[in-house]
């Protein structure tokens, strides 16, 4: 079955790399990254602008549990680990296992999310409603943003996925599981920024 | 234009709206562009009759703010970027001697957006009045006005602004990955590499506005308290994230002028560029400083001296750059052959123009200085001549020096001259006296002015200069009109220097018959003095792989805006509604493959026998 | 109009900055006159002739010229802001402001030195002018003794204003939740005109007020008789003005204070019978004064002062009002 859908014999070494196309997408995803980069560098200046401001409701150190946000850390830091193997696989031609670790980051992604929505609520329910301060407004607004960063990552790697569930790898397809990953890597790397910006900053000082 | 076999399948209006094609995408911004530029210069004269005599009663007070946010955000969103934007789509593949761009949807969807987002502010006028606090949009004064004003403007920029981001994105990896055979980026024609620096900045700028955008929604409509000073928000945050955006917003303006100029000036100077080097790196200089130089829209919003000193000298250093430009430009014509043509006539008025521009714009720099400059008309003067003196003669020359090759037909010489001149000095009457009426005490953004202030004669010479700039574009709009006739000699009318004047005029869908092998810097002027005259092939005839046109880009920028009428009426079901239809059709374009199609040799060989 | 022009300085703060503006004017004419000069001859020289067709050498650029035209502006420049960020730090020094930089900057002498520190709220659309240490509140007309030097600390309530007085000193931003502040002196006894610099709405253009400089025993009688009015000064002369404070105490005292006595939405109006101007901008005369109270917002759009028809206030309350404001003073 494997066999039959690879054929390594065909595609080149960087198989998202070997057309004009997958260049130009890999490039311009780059670029797009670094749009993106700004976005979130701008959403981080607001918040260490307002993180102070909570007067009238809870601030960081009422509500932050750095037990919570460490399991969070891991389960999208193993997430990216397990992308970074169906790349390695998709370099080898194995497209089966490729799909398997992809759907691992699917589902770490999912407990990710799962935790960070509980998170808010139990928030939520300790009295910092989004219009309660600044801080509140800051926090879910980058954290928030983050969020769904996350949810359309794994929207977009599951539609992948189904979409391409039997074709095997192509050079139409690999430039597009390529991105995907780098994506989650992307935001991989600001949930490590927003752990160590809102959550040590918030708990430590 | 051009007469594909595709094209004829269907009909003309449907083949438009598919397009994907990087010329037919440049046309249509151009119009969309121009139909913007004409509203913002209708709006313009209406503030100029309500300012023409002190305490006139023309328009209101709160219609006049509405007018002035209304005519700087369509001037600089929907006038002045999509004009260049339309040059730069049309252009730049044809100089680099591409087939198309990297991402042919892509740009259709991000022409499709800045229309959607175009019409989505201009839609506050007829539901009860547009946004009204400037085009800066300061909060608290945006996050507290009334009405919906503001949320459309937060909301139609947000839209124009992702195809902005975009379409940046794509003339990025356009110019990286898609250049002929030979031509390296030291032999990128200027406008290319001005396109290239001006994308850059769009997208390392563009994201701060759309967070500055973000969180005046998220006031307004949401309950945030970002800008809520009693629940603990700041507004001055909003102001440096503005201008994050807003300085390289400026340079985003003048950068692509800079790259026509460095066009049309040595081809009409029948000489290469002087300092071709120099001028690449001053162009990148001035986008990097670009983004070191914001706070100095902030001199009086009390940051401290320390600061505004430090702001102060990095802004003054863009004038080193700039004196660069200006004299290498110089010095092109220096020993040349100059012809007076339209197109070169709004180039070398640009020079003193500009110089003028940039002088205030150092006395600006003085922050000390700009205690008393901050926010009078002496600002609205600057500016208005870097924008018109720079970025709006640079529109202009453009049109006049590209239309044979965008359109297959000249423009009439005389009219364009008269065109020019009229522009010319309408331009300087209206701005010229605004910067003593700026220290005689007269700030911007005022809806009137008291009499006895001494304050009536400059305004009244201000607003007969501004009648005379609109009577002057009705002129342009005559000689699109009736130069139609002239088409002959438009492949290449100004003995050109770079590949597009290489293409037929009207250029073929697929650009080059062959891909043109580049030898040297103005390739096609290289050809003409050292070869044939005619680009050596860099590839043998081939079928030519062509991608199809798409509907869905305008589907997407329909869901988006319906998703925007959402927000701005606070209605969660439409919200759901467009953002449903619009993430479907980005599913469709995800999972639908575009094999393309093919041209075949035949067909090409036919129509190079016709060109 | 004289004294309200940056071009004609009044005071040493508008001097410094149009020293500035001036130096750079004279740098900046030179920049201007050379590459004209350069211009015009390049285009009379290098026309193209008629008949001529050679084709220009194609010259690529010279290194020294860059260089030459790279340095010369860098001197220019440095001419420019050496100057700058000296009298930049000297318009910071405030000597009373209480942000951080400003502490440091202060000399000790002058830390001693009389300030007269007023705090200008900018308020959708008037000036509200507080004096902490003399506790005095004014609406509009700002007093200042001549020759001393005044700190005006910034604040606003609602949206961004602007202090902009062009013949005493450059502006600084009013702005909500962040007191900034700047300093200014005038030498000569005067009045100078004051103008918001910063969209803030529909009545922007009309949020004007008035910068008196009078000489400091006049402002210590006004300074006295505003923080704690003569009986002499607030009692109303005449029964007409009698019934007129009946109506104020009935309609207008609740925003406007007379003395301690009133609220504070509104501009103070202890000394209202000494201005030149109704709401900032409209000659003060009878007329004037009743088609504001009649109509505020025709006249001033989107301000908050309610208007009171003749079933509020009849013709006669009217003219009692009239009578009793115009003798709101405190200089007599």
């Amino acid at each position: 079955m494997a066999n039959e859908a690879i054929q390594p014999n065909v595609l080149p070494q960087n198989p998202e790399k070997a057309t004009l196309e997958g260049r130009n997408k890999y490039l311009g995803f780059w670029f797009f990254l670094g749009g993106e980069t700004v976005l979130f560098a701008s959403l981080f200046g607001t918040y260490l602008g307002l993180r102070n401001s909570y007067d009238g409701g809870p601030g960081p150190q009422d509500l932050f549990h750095l037990d919570l946000v460490f399991i969070m850390t891991m389960l999208l830091l193993t997430s990216s680990l397990t992308s970074v193997f169906a790349v390695i696989n998709m370099k080898k031609g194995n497209f089966k296992k490729m799909l398997t670790w992809m759907w691992g980051t699917v589902i770490l992604g999912l407990g990710f999310l799962g935790f960070e929505i509980y998170e808010f609520v139990v928030y939520y329910d300790q009295g910092l409603g989004y219009t309660v301060s600044a801080f509140a407004s800051s926090f879910y607004t980058l954290v928030g943003t983050h969020g769904a960063h996350v949810t359309f990552g794994i929207a977009w790697i599951i539609t992948l996925l189904i979409r391409y569930r039997k074709t095997g790898l192509t050079l139409a397809n690999a430039p597009k599981f390529n991105t995907a990953v780098l994506y989650w890597h992307f935001i991989d790397v600001v949930w490590v920024f927003i752990f160590t910006v809102v959550y040590l900053l918030g708990v430590g000082g | 234009m051009s007469n594909s076999t595709a094209a004829s399948k269907k009909s003309v209006l449907y083949d438009w709206l598919t397009t994907v094609d990087h010329k037919k995408i440049g046309i249509m911004y151009f119009f969309g562009g121009l139909f913007f530029f004409t509203i913002a210069g209708i709006e313009a004269m209406l503030m100029r009759i309500q300012l023409m005599f002190p305490e006139m009663g023309f328009v209101g007070e709160q219609t006049f703010n509405e007018l002035l946010t209304m005519h700087g955000t369509t001037m600089l969103f929907l006038a002045a970027m999509p004009l260049f934007f339309a040059f730069m789509n049309f252009v730049v593949p044809l100089q680099i001697g591409a087939r198309d761009v990297a991402f042919p949807f892509i740009n259709s969807l991000g022409l499709w957006l800045f229309i959607f987002g175009g019409i989505i502010l201009n839609i506050s006028w007829m539901t009860g009045g547009g946004p009204d606090a400037g085009w800066t949009a300061y909060t608290p004064l945006s996050t507290t006005s009334g009405g919906h004003g503001v949320d459309y403007y937060v909301m139609g920029l947000q839209v124009a602004g992702a195809g902005t981001l975009m379409s940046a994105i794509n003339f990025l990896v356009t110019i990286v990955n898609m250049r002929a055979p030979g031509m390296s980026m030291m032999r990128m024609p200027l406008f290319t590499w001005t396109t290239f620096v001006t994308s850059m900045l769009i997208l390392f700028a563009f994201p701060a506005l759309t967070i500055g955008l973000l969180l005046i929604m998220l006031d307004r409509i949401f309950g945030g308290a970002f800008f809520d000073v009693a629940l603990g928000g700041n507004v001055v945050i909003y102001q440096h994230l503005f201008w994050i955006f807003g300085h390289p917003e400026v340079y985003i303006l003048i950068l692509p002028a800079f790259g026509i100029f460095s066009e049309v000036i040595p081809t009409f100077a029948k000489k290469r560029l002087f300092g071709y080097t120099a001028m690449v790196f001053a162009t990148m200089i001035i986008g990097f400083l670009g983004f070191m130089v914001w706070a100095h829209h902030m001199f009086t919003v009390g940051m401290g001296p320390v600061a505004n000193a430090i702001f102060a000298v990095a802004t003054m250093a863009i004038a080193v750059p700039t004196g660069i430009k200006i004299f290498n430009w110089l010095l092109t014509l220096w020993g040349g052959r100059i012809k007076f043509t339209t197109a070169n006539l709004f180039a070398l008025a640009f020079i003193p123009s500009f110089v003028l521009g940039g002088v205030t714009g150092v006395q600006l720099a003085m922050s000390a200085a700009d205690y008393q400059f901050h926010d009078t008309y002496f600002v609205v003067a600057h500016f208005h001549y870097v924008i018109i003196g720079g970025s709006v003669l640079g529109i202009f020359s453009a049109t006049f020096y590209w239309w044979p090759k965008m359109f297959g037909y000249r423009l009439s010489e005389t009219l364009g001259k008269w065109f020019f001149w009229l522009f010319l000095i309408g331009f300087h009457l209206t701005f010229f006296v605004q910067h003593f009426l700026g220290l005689m005490g007269m700030p911007r953004r005022v809806g009137s002015y008291l009499d006895g202030q001494g304050l009536n004669e400059m305004n009244f010479i201000s607003s007969m200069g501004a009648f005379l700039m609109g009577f002057a574009f009705i002129l342009l709009v005559i000689n699109v009109l009736v130069s139609r006739k002239n088409t002959d000699n438009v492949q290449d009318p100004w003995d050109g220097r770079t590949l597009e004047w290489a293409t037929t005029s009207p250029v073929q869908e697929y650009n080059f018959a062959q891909t043109p092998l580049v030898r040297d810097l103005d390739a096609f002027w290289y050809e003409k003095m050292e070869g044939d005259g005619r680009m050596k092939a860099a590839e043998p005839l081939d079928d030519i792989h062509m991608p199809n046109g798409s509907i869905l880009p305008i589907f997407i920028s329909l869901g988006f805006s319906i998703l925007a009428f959402g927000v701005i009426y606070s209605q969660w079901w439409l919200m759901i509604v467009g953002g449903v239809f619009m993430f479907s059709m980005m599913f469709i374009r995800s999972i639908k493959e575009d094999h393309g199609y093919h041209i075949p040799v035949s067909e090409i060989k036919k129509e190079k026998g016709e060109g | 109009m004289e004294n309200l022009s940056a071009l004609d300085p009044r005071g040493p703060v508008a001097e410094m900055q149009l020293d500035l503006i001036m130096l750079s004017l004279y740098v900046m004419i030179f920049v201007i006159i050379v590459v004209f000069a350069i211009f015009t001859y390049v285009l009379v020289k290098f026309r193209e002739k008629p008949g001529d067709t050679h084709i220009p050498k194609q010259v690529h650029g010279n290194r020294a010229l860059e260089f030459i035209w790279t340095v010369i502006p860098i001197i220019l420049l440095l001419i420019l802001a050496v100057p700058n960020v000296m009298t930049q730090f000297t318009l910071a020094d405030s000597g009373g402001a209480d942000d951080d930089v400003d502490q440091e900057l202060i000399d000790e002498d002058e830390e001693a030195e009389d300030v007269v520190r007023i705090e200008a709220h900018g308020h959708q659309f008037w000036w509200e002018f507080i004096y902490p240490d003399l506790d005095i509140n004014a609406g509009q007309d700002m007093y200042i003794p001549t020759d001393t030097r005044v700190v005006v600390e910034l604040e606003a309530s609602d949206v961004i204003h602007s202090f902009w007085v062009p013949a005493l000193a450059g502006k600084t931003d009013n702005v909500p939740g962040i007191t900034n502040s700047l300093w200014l002196e005038a030498p000569e006894e005067g009045v100078y005109y004051g103008k918001c610099t910063e969209l803030c709405g529909a009545s922007h253009w009309l949020m004007d007020f008035k910068v008196l400089a009078v000489d400091p025993d006049t402002f210590d009688t006004w300074a006295e008789n505003m923080a704690e009015p003569d009986e002499e000064l607030t009692e109303p002369e005449g029964e007409v003005a009698v019934e007129g404070r009946e109506v104020f105490e009935n309609n207008c005292i609740q925003c406007h204070a007379v003395g301690d006595e009133g609220g504070p939405v509104g501009p103070n109006f202890t000394n209202f019978g000494e201005r030149t101007v109704i709401a900032g901008f409209l000659d003060y005369n009878e007329e004037n004064l009743v088609d504001w109270i009649r109509d505020p917002d025709s006249l001033k759009p989107d301000n908050e002062m309610p208007a009171f028809d003749e079933n509020t206030i009849s013709d006669d309350e009217m003219d009692a009002l009239v009578e009793y404001v115009n003798e709101l003073k405190v200089l007599e």
